[in-house]
């Protein structure tokens, strides 16, 4: 073990340079922000992942955000157990039934001010299961959304974009 | 018993013929999985009728029953307790009641409050959890009886990410069905894909192209190896070595890239399709798949030894959540489940499909069944996957990608891929338009879940979390 963390004193770090917000998530979560930001978060959001009913492909490219790539802590964003310590909900699938409550819980429980960002297409309006009686549609449906994150799944880059999105308006707009 | 002449050859090629089968085979088919002549591959519903595929597995031959049912069939549960859940699923999804079940909850449907089998006995307290996790997984519900802190107890709710897929899928038509059934469990999009494929090819007695066949394996292949190495970090971060998910999810992360670059996502998804590929593979896109291939070859052997090397970790690994071959067989658990514990199955080896009859690859297989054995599972399979892939690019055959297949019915067909978590299985049936009667899709997760309650059964509710990521069942999967 000890080789390999020396190695990691010399060798190059392989993180990129953090992506440029892209400018329809900006411009969407400007105004739903702007109006709803109280109180100073520093740079720093914290996350709770919720899967509402997703495939799981989305929760793989949440994952990549922290690998050594992208890293998302470098940006003071990270994911929290509890919705409790949470600022920002970052729901994916589709809501289905079974869990509608359960998304109801996980937002009551997360303290204000709070955001809810729904990543993954099927999060927007249900994707390819709208239509299906099992599920009651996007997270739109269920609980607030101030910004939405695009793609099936949406890439690291992508979520990293509509993340930082939302703290630089965090940060400027306290 | 006698299975439904399908031999092991024209299973992935031939139309299936829709024969009723009596009551009394049904009940000799009962009375083969309980005694372990038989292993069930499937079981489900569908309107007026309940069916169940069946594995031979010394033969190597698949069978089908259907047995015609209006309100109710007879039990299999009942004699082989691995078709439970499968039937509870059936009275939810289709009101055909399992007569004689021994447990009549439902399962999928979460409609009413649900009764947890009731514990009894001195010193016992429960804790529950979820269905939102601590981490970044997807929701179920575990509710764990102990006794101090070993867990006497578990028992697993599911279905919190029900979305009525098969519901969706009759009426489609076979390009709506091919997107469905890549998003039916996200890690296994290439397997689901590939075996929807398989089964429309198969009813419609149209196979794909050898060269479409050969980048679906590349796909599978990469998805696998992909997979393996993700889950490695992880079962290591479970037990506090971070450092392995940090050097893991970078290799993940090249393969991802490369696969973005070769099939334009990142996962290779909706690139298989009914008939074929929806992209070929170009040189370019070879390239990079090499690129990464090298660059997990070089530090996988790494990797390898820091696992084997960290007291620390083997310490948590080793021992812990066993499953015992007896189960394993009984369930007949898929993917390294199985083959941590003794069960060799392995589709692309028992029932080939593809170019895997002409490929030389190990199938590696251990017996102790704790969660160390399923890491070295990943271990060896993601290094058969490297040598798989190297044969495989190198011996591109060369055609069209595309077979021009007409969907026309009525037809049926079965499709059995070899997924990263075991044998995915997809029935088909289109109807005289062409369109999809019914698809049912059953992932190798019905038969891992259960074996997780089984394999936790002793240990400590804090190596819950390392045994649970071990056998990385899906929800959606299982839920559809
Ligand atoms: S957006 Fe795509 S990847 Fe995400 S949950 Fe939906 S189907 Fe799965």
């Amino acid at each position: 073990m000890r080789k390999f963390l020396l190695q990691g004193l010399t060798s190059r770090p392989l993180i990129e340079a953090a992506p440029l917000p892209a400018d329809p998530a900006v411009e969407e979560l400007g105004r739903a922000l702007q109006a709803r930001l109280r109180g100073g978060l520093g740079r720093s959001l914290t996350i709770r992942a919720v899967d509402a009913g997703s495939c799981n492909g989305c929760e793989l490219e949440i994952h990549a955000l922290a690998n050594p790539f992208y890293d998302l802590e470098r940006f003071g964003l990270h994911f929290a157990a509890s919705p409790r310590h949470a600022d920002v909900l970052l729901v994916t699938g589709p809501v289905t039934r079974n869990m509608a409550e359960a998304l109801r819980r996980s937002y009551a429980a997360t303290p204000d001010p709070k955001w809810v960002v729904s990543a993954g297409d099927c999060a927007r309006d249900g994707g390819c299961f709208a239509g299906s009686p099992a599920i009651l549609g996007g997270v739109g449906a269920v609980v607030p959304v101030d910004l939405h994150i695009p793609g099936c799944p949406p890439s690291p880059t992508a979520l990293l974009q509509g993340l930082l999105a939302l703290l630089e308006r965090a940060a400027t707009g306290a | 018993m006698d299975l439904t002449p399908l031999s092991n050859a024209d299973l992935r090629t031939a139309p299936l013929r829709r024969d009723h089968c009596t009551l009394s085979d049904w009940s000799s088919a009962c009375a083969a999985l309980d005694a372990g002549r038989l292993t069930l591959l499937a079981l489900w519903g569908e309107a007026a009728a309940v069916r169940m595929a069946l594995l031979d597995e010394g033969a190597r031959r698949i069978g089908l029953l259907t047995l015609p049912a209006e309100t109710a069939f007879p039990s299999v549960g009942r004699h082989h307790p691995p078709a439970q859940r499968l039937e509870r699923a059936v009275a939810d999804l289709w009101g055909l009641v399992p007569a004689g079940a021994p447990d009549a909850r439902p399962w999928l449907g979460h409609g009413a409050p649900y009764p947890f089998l009731p514990v009894e006995g001195d010193s016992l307290h429960q804790v529950p959890v979820g269905p939102v996790h601590a981490g970044i997984i997807e929701p179920g519900h575990f509710r764990f009886t102990a006794q101090g802190e070993t867990v006497v107890r578990l028992e697993e709710r599911l279905g919190y990410v029900h979305k009525g897929i098969e519901a969706l899928m009759t009426g489609a038509v076979l390009a709506r069905g091919a997107e469905l059934a890549g998003r039916t469990s996200g890690d296994s999009c290439v397997a689901y894909q590939w075996a929807f494929a398989q089964a429309a090819e198969a009813g419609l007695a149209c196979p794909a192209p050898p060269r479409a066949e050969h980048i679906r394996a590349v796909l599978a292949e990469l998805e696998r190896l992909a997979n393996h190495l993700g889950d490695i970090g992880a079962i290591c971060n479970d037990a506090a070595f971070a450092m392995m998910l940090a050097q893991c999810s970078i290799l993940r992360e090249g393969l991802l890239r490369a696969t973005a670059t070769a099939f334009g996502h990142r996962m290779g998804k909706d690139v298989i399709a009914p008939g074929g590929v929806s992209r070929d593979l170009t040189p370019e896109g070879v390239a990079a798949i090499r690129a990464a291939l090298t660059a997990v070859a070089a530090r996988l052997p790494r990797l390898v030894a820091l696992y084997d090397g960290t007291a620390s970790l083997q310490d948590r690994t080793v021992g812990t959540g066993r499953l015992s071959p007896a189960l394993a067989r009984q369930f007949g658990a898929g993917g390294f489940v199985g083959r941590a514990a003794g069960r060799s199955f392995d589709t692309r080896r028992s029932l080939p499909y593809g170019p895997y009859a002409e490929l030389s690859f190990v199938v590696p297989a251990r017996d102790e069944g704790d969660v160390n054995a399923r890491v070295w599972l990943r271990i060896e399979e993601a290094q058969a996957s490297l040598g798989l892939l190297d044969q495989l690019l190198s011996g591109l055959p060369g055609g069209p990608v595309q077979s021009g297949l007409v969907p026309s019915g009525p037809a049926e067909g079965i499709g059995l891929v070899e997924g990263f978590r075991g044998d995915v299985f997809v029935h088909l049936a289109l109807g005289p338009d062409g369109r999809i009667a019914r698809c049912h899709l059953r992932d190798p997760s019905w038969f891992q879940w259960p074996l997780l309650e089984a394999a936790i059964e002793g240990n400590i509710i804090a190596d819950f979390p390392l045994c649970n990521k071990s056998f990385n069942c899906s929800y959606s999967g299982h839920d559809l």
